[in-house]
């Protein structure tokens, strides 16, 4: 099944070289619709207004955690089934099981590389 | 005897109101007993005197102790400097980074006027830069949790030299856990994290 690169991706982290890692990641994948959010609270308020495809999102983040901005997500009726995997240092068990039960799509842990990134993002938005 | 039994009814009667300890109580017990030992003495009482006396020498000796340690220099010195030297490990390589990272775009932009395996090989060594810079992010977070650890070491020999330099009977307490909630553990060291295919495993199973 073909992708849409066209769509719009939201990445999420406070640590503005994590954001431009990603997207540089992203970019040498064809995605070239990126934008940025620093936090759960502004990414949520960017997919409420706008439209998105993806979300990748970082976990530890404050005020708003990248878990809390998945339940967040999950709960809001436009926005339940967008795709969204969380890349993240916490590789406990316990973190994954959270993630899964709040409705994670998929889980990178970091550090990551280039590879797993695009075959994760395949898998979700083959399955989307 | 019945010196001995009085003694212990005391010495439990105490421990019960005073369930933490306090050194400088212990001091002044140790000193109200052995005032209060009149007329002859056991070899039992002796045994008993010299174990409370033994007693009180250990809390002298670790008051000495806790004195030499100068903790003015650990609180006021050794710890702030610590966390400053770490502070200024994360900002020198974000900015080493953040170098990398832009001789890698301009690469990149290089890249797109390439083609054939020139462009692919070009690419493949920019996203490992890209991958490898990554490092950047997971050091900032062990060295965030240094930090809060040296923190919680800092104010627990502020609580310490409380309790034994000031004959404080506020009881000595845990020293706070570092704020996050339970689920924001940060990287895990090689031995005791998962890796991704364990992470795909585990996802998996719930499949």
């Amino acid at each position: 099944m073909s992708m849409d690169k066209s769509m719009n991706v939201l990445i999420v982290d406070d640590y503005k070289t994590m954001l431009r890692i990603i997207r540089n990641l992203l970019k040498q994948i064809d995605f070239n619709n990126v934008e940025e959010a620093m936090d759960g609270g502004e990414a949520l308020s960017k997919l409420r207004t706008g439209n998105y495809g993806l979300v990748i999102s970082d976990w530890n983040m404050q005020p708003m955690t990248g878990l809390e901005l998945l339940t967040e997500v999950r709960k809001d009726t436009r926005l339940k089934t967008l795709p969204f995997i969380m890349i993240t240092a916490e590789s406990k068990i316990e973190n994954v099981v959270a993630a899964k039960q709040a409705g994670v799509s998929n889980y990178i842990v970091k550090p990551f590389n280039a590879e797993t990134l695009k075959g994760k993002i395949e898998k979700v938005l083959c399955n989307a | 005897m019945h010196d001995v039994q009085n003694l212990a009814d005391r010495l439990v009667d105490l421990k019960a109101r005073y369930p933490q300890g306090q050194p400088d109580l212990v001091t002044d017990v140790v000193l109200a007993v052995l005032g209060s030992m009149t007329g002859d003495i056991t070899h039992r009482e002796t045994a008993l005197l010299h174990e409370i006396g033994a007693l009180g020498d250990a809390v002298a000796t670790a008051r000495r102790e806790i004195a030499a340690l100068k903790v003015d220099d650990i609180t006021v010195s050794y710890i702030p400097c610590a966390t400053d030297e770490l502070d200024a490990i994360v900002s020198h390589t974000a900015a080493a980074t953040e170098s990398i990272l832009e001789a890698c775009e301009t690469l990149d932009t290089l890249g797109a006027t390439l083609e054939g395996e020139a462009a692919r090989k070009l690419q493949d060594a920019t996203s490992t830069i890209y991958e490898s810079c990554s490092f950047q992010d997971i050091t900032g977070q062990r060295i965030t949790k240094v930090v809060s650890t040296l923190k919680t070491i800092e104010t627990t020999i502020a609580r310490i030299v409380a309790t034994f330099g000031k004959a404080s009977i506020v009881a000595m307490k845990s020293a706070p856990i570092p704020e996050g909630d339970g689920l924001l553990n940060g990287p895990q060291l090689a031995h005791s994290a998962m890796d991704q295919s364990d992470i795909d495993k585990l996802l998996a199973s719930f499949d």
